[in-house]
């Protein structure tokens, strides 16, 4: 093992003191219970492919620890091999790094232990993280129908720990629902399918908030309803309450993730307003009813709202982390018949009501036209 | 010829075909060619020589209103989408 000094707790101290950089080469949840301070997380596992992007200098001289030095020597051996000529292993418990007078760091407790455990697989991934899993534990969703799109989305925000979902939808669990709207069970029939909604998942979850908001989505109602909240997955089955949605979403600036069904075909997209097109810019004019024939009259295949309703909860997951791409300026279609996914572009209108140059709610600074011409 | 994809609520207007081939050098002359074949499509795209205020066309992935409406060019390997609000959903 040319090349790696193994220190003890004393001299790491004045290494550290001397400007050495400290890596932790531990897993995160025991990085999370706490850590010298000023040190990088790269897991054993990672080392030879994250630590040459951190440290691109081979001569940089490093401190590798872990709990009591295993792992931290079979990572300074390995980087010794690669080339790095100043690696120091701390051949001791870390642990004893804080009493001997070290720096030490404890990251403020963001989870309780329960949600460690419960969430602990999607906390691994690097976008979530403990800092991810407490935004979804703070964040509000408001689903506009629970019915056959709203089910299944309404299952993976519990599931993940979205702290609060509201419910509105004004009707009851009807035999017919089942098919397709599997947040509801065969013994409620008959019951308000809010109150149906929060069983369901409080039954999956019972650490999430669920509001039940009985009642239609109107004019008069809109704003109320959705004001509370960071996201809005739209499941609606009418152009009146889409469009009164929207224009309440713009004016208070709160994200919409749409989804619309049909026999075989659905469509997702992602409005986020004054950051790319809304629904009137999608469809200025609004179309007759008859373009809008309920699953009533048309009919549905219980995968399809699935399917489009999932799509939309990963939607809502990103504009929530903040990571990825959204749909914003895209339209997704699928089609079930031939298994296809398709997109167009959806362009933010400059003679949009509700978001263009006239918009009444608009920030002045932003550059509509700019937009629409980039894209 | 470019392909039109008819969306679902319009396919009993052309027994029920998902995509048509359709000539013409500009998406109005291939709707056109359509119209002249499933004359009850017509009045279910257009209104008053328009594109219906409702209906969004794309060649390929961009809104033909973006463009040049009736007149924007096609090719042969172009796909013409026509897509009316879907408002299908939770009940």
């Amino acid at each position: 093992m040319s090349g790696v000094r193994t220190v003890s707790t004393a001299e790491a101290l004045g290494l550290a003191a001397d400007g050495y950089r400290l890596i932790d080469v531990r897993e995160r949840s025991e990085w999370d219970e706490g850590h010298i301070a000023g040190a990088t997380l790269v897991p054993l596992a990672t080392v030879p492919e994250r630590l040459p992007e951190l440290v691109p200098d081979p001569a940089t001289p490093l401190l590798l620890y872990c709990h009591s030095g295993a792992r931290s020597a079979r990572a300074s051996a390995y980087l010794a091999q690669v080339g790095y000529t100043n690696v120091a292993n701390l051949a001791a418990r870390v642990a004893e790094w804080k009493p001997a007078g070290g720096a030490w760091e404890e990251p403020q407790q963001l989870l309780t232990d329960a949600q460690r455990r419960r969430y602990s697989r999607q906390m691994l991934i690097p976008e979530i993280g403990q800092e991810g899993q407490r935004k979804l534990l703070d964040a509000k969703v408001l689903l506009i129908g629970a019915g056959a799109l709203g089910s299944g989305a309404a299952f993976y925000l519990a599931s993940s720990g979205v702290g609060t979902i509201g419910l509105v939808d004004d009707d009851v669990v009807e035999e017919s629902n089942l098919q397709r709207q599997i947040l509801h069970t065969t013994d409620r029939l008959g019951m308000p399918k809010v109150t149906s909604g929060r069983l369901s998942i409080n039954a999956l979850n019972p650490e999430t908030r669920v509001v039940e908001h009985r009642e239609r989505m109107t004019a008069d109602s809109v704003e109320r309803l959705i004001g509370a909240y960071d996201v809005v997955l739209d499941g609606t089955d009418n152009f009146d309450t889409r469009y009164v949605l929207n224009d309440a979403a713009v004016k208070l600036r709160i994200p919409v993730v749409h989804g619309s069904i049909y026999r075989w075909d659905g469509q997702v997209t992602t409005f986020v307003p004054f950051g790319g097109p809304c629904y009137r810019c999608m469809y200025p004019t609004q179309p007759p009813p008859e373009l809008a024939p309920a699953c009533s009259v048309a009919g549905v295949l219980g995968v399809l709202p699935g399917v489009i309703g999932l799509l939309e909860a990963n939607e809502v997951f990103k504009l929530l982390l903040g990571v990825g791409e959204t749909l914003a300026g895209r339209l997704l279609m699928f089609d079930a018949m031939g298994t296809t996914f398709d997109e167009v572009r959806v362009w933010r209108d400059p003679a949009c009501p509700a978001c263009g140059e006239a918009s009444p709610w608009r920030d002045a600074t932003v550059p509509v036209a700019a937009e629409v011409a980039a894209g | 010829m470019s392909s039109v994809r008819i969306p679902p609520v319009l396919r009993d207007a052309v027994d029920g075909s998902r995509d048509l081939p359709a000539s013409g050098a500009t998406v109005g002359e291939a709707l056109e060619d359509l119209f002249a074949r499933h004359p009850a499509l017509r009045a279910r795209v257009t209104e008053d020589g328009s594109l219906s205020p409702f209906i969004n066309v794309y060649v390929n992935d961009r809104d033909v209103r973006f463009r040049d409406g009736l007149d924007t060019p096609v090719g042969d390997t172009d796909t013409i989408i026509i897509l009316p609000a879907m408002a299908g959903g939770s009940r």
